[in-house]
């Protein structure tokens, strides 16, 4: 647990809060209930960090947890293709278009990408079924393997697209709110270029350069996504630039990148854990999306985007099942990510605060 | 022969703003000697944070800048070193204690790892051996338990302990001079002497000079040996503490003097106020700054700005009042406190 980000008033009611629970109980170790806290909620003597005292707040907020618990699942299944897959992961690097069948799929009941034309007599698949819960597809491959192994490609996507965005983001941002003038002018103009393209096109336009492919997805998304994170930042940065740690921190001689990323940046990072969950969430339908238009993830790798894309016309022949799995994963996921994002702004946030 | 550690000479700093040119500190001159303590006072915007931002080149710039003067550390000008060595002089040369002990340190780092920081950066010591010393500094300035403590963040810290943990980092590196920006304002009368205390006693331990900037002249007259009058930029009286206490020259430092309360004096008396507002920095008289307030004023003072007048030993006042006047409107005072040493 740390206290970061915490403004001073808030900490000293805490402190305050806590010196005074233990004044009146007396016992100084033993941990009291406090006037303000929840029936049965046992506050400690200690005062409690942002991060102890924003979950207090976020766990009574159900959406929130509904979503935790879908980021939660969704991180177990994609982690252990993506860890157990390490080695396929270099395959697919390579290019190798079996890469991922060969090594993906170890949460999965079968081999996603093995064909099995009896599963599919007339080329609709088969419907769910004891052996494979989810349906087979058109060329009579196990549904529910595909959507497990498609998870994998979500959490990359999401995970690597906003760690792209956020380095740059975390870089101009700060540099932009700290020194200000022509600096300042020149990085948010530039983002200003970002912000006014509209999203999906310049996505497009970029893979269209790059060239389709599961690589370009990140890259791609990543580069469009810093914008947010740089202007969200560089709010902050404005305020925090102001207080006097920071002029303490240079008269004791820190030079500027040391007072920036070390003295400013982690003093400004609340607001962009909130954005994190809401930009994973945005990055994997910005996948999904792009899948399905062709451009993104190739088959026979499995994505979320291009199981909808490619069952569509199944779908429409009666097929719901090739449709209907993927789109509820794909939607639960991203549910999952707002919705705690949702959660942990209203948690972070002094104003709501009861 | 006094160990002389700084000489600021004719020192100005000025802001460019949209609305015009604000002469924040405009030709101040003053020195600093080893074991030493300068006190700079004067009311808000008399320019007395920005000069000694100027000593430590931390004007911020756009829109500040220093236009003028010298800055001596001994024998380097500040104001002519590079970026780099001038970081080299903050922390490790000259050391800051700032007016907030609230903000003034960084939340999200424990106490020791931001005194260990400075000390790994100008002294290279290891991280192990830095930390160390921190503990040994707040146990030097009166922090109980330092090794429990600087493992805490400064939220578990009173604003007093802030401001203990704020010299101890101040001190952290031997600075030769130590620069304490109002350092008792946000504190509490009793935190106020403790914090004094602390300062003092570290002054004579390191054989530092402190130049205290305050408006509260009681702590110059329990820290200070010198005291530097500011008003509207400018320099208005310059001396030993009790030459300035007791025998001061200039209209506006009377106004200071008669404006405090005082446990001496027999009668239930009424504090006399200076009247008038504060000078719109924008729009200074050319002539002395307290032109317009000062109830004394002849026509030349809004021209001109007297020449420096020495009236004692090592006493400097700007006025244009003559010496005679000035001694007869000073005894006519109502009520004062110069003239005769208590």
């Amino acid at each position: 647990m740390t206290e970061f980000e915490q403004t001073p008033i808030e900490r000293e009611t805490q402190a305050d809060a806590a010196a005074e629970a233990k004044a009146w109980s007396g016992v100084e170790t033993q941990p009291v209930e406090a006037a303000g806290a929840l029936p049965g909620e046992i506050i400690a003597n200690r005062p409690l960090g942002l991060w102890a005292d924003t979950w207090r707040r976020l766990k009574r907020n159900r959406l929130a947890l509904v979503g935790l618990g879908i980021i939660i699942v969704f991180l177990i299944v994609g982690g252990t293709e993506t860890i157990f897959a390490a080695a396929g992961w270099q395959v697919a690097w390579r290019g190798n278009a079996q890469g991922l069948s060969a090594a993906g799929g170890y949460l999965a009941p079968y081999d996603p990408n093995a064909v099995n034309y009896k599963l599919s007599p007339q080329g609709l698949g088969s419907a769910p079924s004891l052996a494979h819960p989810f349906g087979t597809d058109f060329l009579g491959r196990d549904i529910l393997s595909r959507v497990l192994v498609a998870t994998r490609i979500s959490l990359l996507v999401g995970v690597i697209a906003v760690a792209i965005a956020l380095i740059i983001g975390l870089s101009l941002g700060p540099v932009s709110g700290y020194y200000g003038g022509w600096v300042d002018s020149v990085i948010m103009r530039i983002a200003d270029i970002f912000f006014a393209y509209p999203y999906i096109l310049f996505v497009l336009l970029i893979m269209t350069v790059l060239g389709p492919g599961f690589r370009n997805v990140f890259i791609a998304i990543g580069v469009l996504g810093w914008a947010t994170y740089a202007r969200l930042n560089r709010g902050s940065v404005l305020s925090v630039k102001a207080m006097e740690f920071v002029e303490a921190a240079r008269a004791q001689g820190a030079s500027d990148l040391r007072v920036i990323f070390r003295h400013v940046l982690p003093n400004t990072m609340a607001p962009v854990y909130v954005a994190i969950a809401m930009g994973i969430g945005g990055a994997i339908v910005t996948e999904a999306a792009l899948s399905f238009l062709g451009i993104g993830v190739q088959p026979p790798q499995s994505s979320w985007g291009l199981m909808i894309s490619d069952y569509l016309s199944y779908f429409q022949a009666g097929s719901w099942w090739m449709e209907v799995f993927p789109s509820f994963f794909l939607t639960a996921t991203v549910f999952g990510f707002i919705s705690f994002g949702n959660g942990l702004r209203d948690a972070t946030d002094p104003k709501l605060k009861e | 022969m006094p160990d002389r550690l700084l000489e600021v000479s004719d020192l100005s700093t000025h802001f460019f703003t949209h609305a015009g040119v604000v002469k924040a500190v405009n030709g101040v001159s003053f020195t600093l000697d080893r074991g030493k303590t300068l006190g700079i006072v004067g009311e808000s915007g008399s320019g007395k944070t920005v000069a000694a931002l100027s000593i430590m080149r931390l004007v911020p710039d756009p829109p500040g800048k220093v236009v003028a003067g010298s800055v001596y550390l001994k024998d380097r000008d500040l104001l002519a070193l590079d970026d780099d060595d001038m970081r080299e002089v903050r922390g490790n040369d000259i050391a800051m204690i700032f007016q907030d002990p609230m903000t003034s340190l960084n939340p999200v780092f424990k106490v020791g790892t931001q005194i260990a920081e400075t000390i790994v950066q100008h002294q290279g010591k290891s991280k192990d051996e830095a930390w160390d010393m921190a503990v040994e500094l707040l146990d030097k300035v009166g922090i109980p338990d330092a090794k429990q403590r600087v493992t805490q963040y400064p939220f578990e810290f009173s604003g007093g302990m802030r401001q203990r943990a704020m010299i101890a980092m101040a001190i952290s590196c031997n600075p030769d001079i130590l620069i304490a920006d109002e350092p008792t304002t946000a504190l509490d009368v009793t935190i106020q002497a403790q914090i004094i205390d602390v300062v003092t006693e570290m002054q004579a331990q390191y054989d530092s000079g402190v130049i205290v900037i305050t408006h509260d002249l009681g702590v110059v007259a329990q820290m200070a040996d010198d005291v530097m009058v500011m008003y509207g930029g400018r320099t208005v009286e310059y001396g030993p503490v009790d030459e300035v206490f007791y025998n001061p020259h200039q209209p506006y430092t009377w106004g200071l003097l008669g404006s405090l309360p005082r446990l001496d004096e027999s009668e239930k008396q009424r504090l006399t106020p200076i009247k008038g507002q504060p000078p719109n920095l924008l729009l200074l008289p050319n002539g002395c700054p307290f032109s317009g307030r000062c109830p004394y004023e002849m026509p030349v003072c809004s021209k001109e700005f007297p020449e420096l007048e020495i009236v004692g030993p090592g006493h400097g006042v700007h006025c244009w009042i003559p010496i005679d006047k000035r001694y007869e409107i000073r005894e006519s005072l109502p009520r004062f406190i110069g003239g005769h040493a208590s």
